[in-house]
Formats: C-alpha cells, sequence, structure tokens
C-alpha cells in the first residue's frame, strides 16, 4: 500500500516547549488512521503541521505521494488534497453558508472575479445531499452562526469532502455533538473510506475512534507511543494499552501483551 | 483541485429531484427588502432628517445651493470613508489618514518646488503622482506595523498620525502652499470641475470611489477575504486565506485615497495649508458606523458609508439653517457614532 502523506522526524517548539518531538507518522492510500492522545499530547500541534499552517522546525520532513515538501502552506496544502475539519470548524459566523463552504478556495477567474452563481448553486446542491438540511429556512444565503453544532459540523465536514481531498483531517469531530449528531458524523467518516480517501480521524474518545480507524496511533506528551493495526487488539486490549501509556508514557509492554 | 464533475452531476440529480423550498417561490420583492434591510433603514434615516431641516428652514433646503455645496465638500471625507469601510470589516481602525492627506501634500510640495524651475505643469503631474504614492507608502507602512509586529491597529495609527504630521511640519517647516498652477492643467477640471457645468467633480469621484469599492468589496475574491478576515481571522487563517496581505492591502487603499483627497480639498480651496485633515478624524469614523459597518468587524456596506457621509455632511447646514449654535455639531456627530456602534452591540447579542 503506497502512502498518501509521510512525516519523518517531525518536531515543533514553541519558544522552550516542544509541543512534539520527532514524530514519524505514515498515512496509506485509502487507509482511516486513528490518532489518540490526551490533552497536551501535541495532537492539535501535528494538524497544523499537516496542513501548512505550522512549519515543522528544522530538520523535520513532510512527504506527499513519495514527493518532497518544502515549505508547506495552507492554500499549497489545499491544492495537493489535504483538507482538515477543525476543532473549531474554522467558520466564519456572520457570513452566508456559501462563503464558508468556499472560504479560501472561491470560485473566480482570472482576474479575481467571483463565480456566485456557481457557488450559490453548488451550496443548495450540496445541502440537500452531503449536509443533509432539510429545513427550508436554511438557503446558501442563511449565516452559519444561527447553525446548531451538529448543522456547523456537518458544513465543515461537507466543506472537506466537496474539494475531493485525498487526505480528510478531523480534529475532534465529535467535540460538542449530541448522540445522534456524533452518529451522523462517523457515518461521514465511513464515506471517506468507501470514497476510496484517506483520513486522519483525531478524538479522545477511543469508542469512536476504535470501530472506524484501519490503525490506531498513540500520541503520548509530544512523541508517538505506538500504534497498532485495529485488527492486532481488541477494544479492551486498546483501553488497557492506553492507560499502560498514561502511567509509563510508552506502549513497549502493551505491544508484548496484545501479541 | 476541482471537484468532480460527476459528482456534482449526481448531487443535481439528487438537487432536482425535491420539490421547490417555499423560500424560493417567496415573491422576490420580499426578499429584496428583506436582503436590503440595513440600506433601506440607513436611506429612511437620511430622508427623515432631511425632511426635519426643510421643515425648519424651508428656505435654505428649498433651493439648489445647499445640494451644491453639499456635492462639493461631502467627498472630502467621503473619498476616505468608503475604503475605510474596508479596513474597518477587516476588523482594524486607521486613524492616521487625516496626517496621511497633509503628508500626500507635503511630498506634493517638495516635488511641485524641485520640478517647477525646469516644467510648471509638469511639475503639478509629478507632484499629483508623488502625492499618491507617499499616501500608498503610509498606508503600507501602517499594514506592516499592525500585520508584521502585531501590533493593534488603534495604537499603531495614532503612532503614524504623529509621525505623518510631524514629517508634514518638518518638510513644510510650517509654510503652505500655493495651488493655483494646478488650475493651468487639466486636474483642476477633472477633479474639482463640474460636470457638464453643473454636477461637481468631487461628487463624481465619490460615486466612481463608491461603485468601484463596492465592486471589490461584493464581487471579487479580495472583499470575500476582508469579510472572512474580520469575521473571524483565525478561520480564514487556517483556510488559506491570506489575512496578513489582504489587512494590508486595506490599509494601502485607505492610504491613497487619504492622499488623494487630500490633493482635492487642496485643491478646492486653491492653498495647501500644513494642517489639512485636522477635522475630518471624526466625521470620517461617524460615516462608516452610522453606515452600518460593525466595528466589531466582518459585516458592513459600502452603500451604508456612503449614504451616511450624507447625512453626516447634512447636520452641520442643517443645524445652522434651522437656527441653532454650530456648537451642536460635534455633540451630534459624537452621539451618532456611541449610538450606532451601541446599537451594533446590541444586535450582535441578540444574533448569539
Amino acid at each position: 500500500m503506497g502512502s498518501v502523506l509521510r512525516l519523518m522526524n517531525v518536531s515543533k517548539t514553541f519558544g522552550e516547549v516542544a509541543a512534539i518531538r520527532n514524530v514519524n507518522l505514515e498515512v496509506g492510500v485509502n487507509e482511516i488512521v486513528g490518532l489518540l492522545g490526551d490533552n497536551g499530547a501535541g495532537k492539535s500541534t501535528l494538524v497544523k503541521i499537516m496542513t501548512g499552517y505550522h512549519q515543522p522546525d528544522p530538520g523535520g520532513e513532510l512527504y506527499w505521494k513519495g514527493e518532497k515538501i518544502d515549505r508547506l502552506s495552507v492554500a499549497r496544502a489545499r491544492e495537493l488534497g489535504i483538507e482538515v475539519v477543525y476543532q473549531e470548524r474554522a467558520l466564519a459566523d456572520l457570513q452566508s453558508l456559501w462563503r464558508n463552504i468556499f472560504m479560501g478556495r472561491e470560485v473566480c477567474n482570472r482576474w479575481g472575479l467571483l463565480d456566485l452563481n456557481k457557488m450559490k448553486k453548488e451550496t443548495q446542491t450540496l445541502m440537500s445531499t452531503l449536509m443533509g438540511f432539510t429545513s427550508s429556512a436554511v438557503t446558501s444565503d442563511s449565516v452559519v452562526g444561527a447553525f446548531s453544532g451538529g448543522e456547523r459540523q456537518g458544513v465543515a465536514i461537507t466543506r472537506a469532502l466537496y474539494f475531493q481531498a485525498e487526505l480528510i483531517i478531523l480534529d475532534e469531530p465529535t467535540m460538542g455533538l449530541s448522540v445522534s449528531e456524533t452518529k451522523k458524523c462517523l457515518e461521514f467518516v465511513r464515506g471517506i473510506k468507501r470514497a476510496g480517501k484517506s483520513a486522519i480521524f483525531i478524538d479522545h474518545n477511543i469508542f469512536h475512534v476504535h470501530p472506524i480507524a484501519d490503525r490506531i496511533v498513540v500520541l503520548d506528551r509530544g512523541t508517538v507511543a505506538g500504534e497498532f493495526r485495529k485488527d492486532e487488539l481488541t477494544l479492551d486490549q486498546l483501553i488497557d494499552s492506553l492507560s499502560l501509556v498514561a502511567r509509563t508514557g510508552s506502549l513497549e509492554g502493551a505491544n508484548h501483551a496484545a501479541r | 483541485m476541482q471537484p468532480d464533475e460527476n459528482g456534482a452531476a449526481a448531487m443535481n440529480s439528487a438537487l432536482e429531484a425535491r420539490p421547490l423550498s417555499p423560500t424560493a417561490k417567496r415573491s422576490g420583492l420580499a426578499k429584496l427588502l428583506r436582503n436590503n434591510s440595513m440600506q433601506i433603514a440607513i436611506v429612511v434615516v437620511l430622508l427623515l432628517i432631511w425632511a426635519f431641516f426643510f421643515w425648519r428652514s424651508p428656505r435654505t433646503f428649498g433651493a439648489y445651493d445647499i445640494y451644491n455645496s453639499l456635492m462639493s465638500t461631502t467627498p472630502y471625507f467621503a473619498l476616505m470613508a468608503i475604503p475605510l469601510t474596508l479596513v474597518i470589516i477587516a476588523k482594524e481602525i486607521d486613524l492616521s489618514f487625516p496626517s496621511i492627506m497633509a503628508w500626500g501634500m507635503a511630498a506634493y510640495d517638495v516635488t511641485f518646488l524641485l520640478v517647477r524651475p525646469f516644467n510648471p505643469s509638469l511639475a503639478v503631474w509629478l507632484g499629483f503622482v508623488a502625492c499618491l504614492l507617499a499616501g500608498l507608502l503610509a498606508g503600507l507602512l501602517n499594514g506592516l506595523i499592525v500585520v508584521r509586529l502585531g501590533i493593534p491597529s488603534l495604537v499603531a495609527t495614532i503612532g503614524t498620525q504623529f509621525f505623518w504630521r510631524g514629517v508634514v511640519l518638518v518638510v513644510t517647516n510650517g509654510q503652505g502652499l500655493g495651488m493655483t498652477p494646478v488650475q493651468t492643467t487639466f486636474l483642476y477640471p477633472a477633479l474639482v470641475g463640474r460636470l457638464g457645468g453643473v454636477i461637481p467633480m468631487q461628487f463624481v469621484w465619490t460615486i466612481v470611489f463608491a461603485v468601484v469599492t463596492w465592486f471589490f468589496l461584493n464581487r471579487h475574491k479580495f472583499g470575500a477575504h476582508v469579510y472572512l478576515t474580520g469575521d473571524n481571522t483565525d478561520s480564514a487563517r487556517l483556510m488559506g486565506v491570506d489575512v496578513e496581505r489582504t489587512k494590508t492591502l486595506t490599509f494601502v487603499i485607505v492610504g491613497v485615497a487619504a492622499a488623494f483627497a487630500g490633493f482635492v480639498v487642496s485643491e478646492g480651496v486653491l492653498f495647501l495649508w500644513p494642517t489639512l485633515g485636522e477635522g475630518y478624524l471624526l466625521n470620517t469614523l461617524a460615516s462608516v458606523f452610522l453606515g452600518g459597518t460593525s466595528v466589531f468587524g466582518g459585516t458592513g456596506s459600502v452603500f451604508g458609508t456612503f449614504v451616511a457621509a450624507y447625512i453626516i455632511a447634512l447636520i452641520n447646514p442643517g443645524i445652522v439653517a434651522a437656527g441653532w449654535t454650530s456648537y451642536w455639531t460635534q455633540l451630534i456627530y459624537g452621539g451618532i457614532i456611541v449610538v450606532s456602534v451601541s446599537l451594533q452591540a446590541l444586535l450582535r447579542r441578540r444574533l448569539s
């Protein structure tokens, strides 16, 4: 299986604080990688490096489909096909739905003139299909600030899917969602797999991650503490391993136990 | 990467299968009214204020003179209020533009005096270009200080306001300059002449500024980025909007517009005062806020600013014509800023 994105020896320090240290991570074609880790484990920093928002410290390398990428920017990452659904949803509350869907990727001609009709029409289509909005009160001109948490997450995920990303990174997508909204969100992630795309699914909640991930990577205090293929261990073993990581910061014993 | 055509086609057919929503059936007029309620409200306010002054002083407001005068003098600050709308939508502020008006003219002054011995007419044109370039430079400096150094624009532009005023006083040595040589060039009729012998060119330029700014704000990628930057800077940045460039560009546009306005004002009175720009801060800001542009960023309209500039402009002559002292003017300008900003805050709270 070829890899879509590969990180080698990536570190990131902010002033004196090392947010992540020497992380190696690979995402295969049509693979869902679950990234687990406690608060402050460095998950969000890692996401922001993979999306070009932060630059890794010198020495760290990023490869996209085997090709080395120097100085990845957010715009470049989106061109390559990396889309993110951020924890904070990355929406602009006072703007219309269509402006949010096309944020940073406006449809325009080479002079920069917007194609409003196309953007509104596409948004209208997405609403009834991917987003599953059934209320007729919502139009492509509706302001997203008035949407519920689940609807907002739907907008963020739809945006990622719409641009036909090769790799979709979901940063705690179920945070703040109701049970039924969470179910719908996990269904979105399964849809990514069915569509032949790859994803990195980040969450604290192993009950969300375990059923849909092909491989699980555990991040602890800025380093990769260990990784498993899902078929290597049961949910119970995973829970045991994670409590071991919490105590020792390593998965050495757990890997052994799983075998 | 472009969206997959097949995917889009499949989605289209899914859409067609659905019955039309009631929103689509709603009459076009009702929708138009609802979507433009802010714009309509501001026009109503203008008409009410006008009607009030007309009632108090039909002799003044029933004659053409007052409108001619409003069309000539309102542009002096409307020309800056319109581009300033962009800065405020992008959640920044610029308080330095009154000094940039004078700084642009200081650049004109120096260039004009240097070139005049060789070719007086060329001196005027080069001076005009130098004036606009000086405005561009000042706007760029504002942008860089705010964006690169991360200084809040309120503080940064108070600093540059004093700085450019100081530069002007040093460069001109506190002396004014006669602007009569401009009358020999085409610039004079083009900027402060009368279109068809009737409409002041200042007014025409204000319309041009408003239309061009509206166009870029609403139909161009730059404008989309201005809204997104002001609404949620972090989200915009995460989604790949070049927030830094967008903000810098808004400051640059205000810089150039301020220099242009400075030139128009000086030409209007045919003299360059080193104090040029003083007294423009309050009415310009009041126009933007009264026009419905949010001090919290993310929303605003060029049309609102344009109409509000005329409301502000009406107040001073209106007060005098109504028989009150002009001491009331500042009080009313200040009141307008406080009330319109408070209304925005209340509206915003209701939204969230």
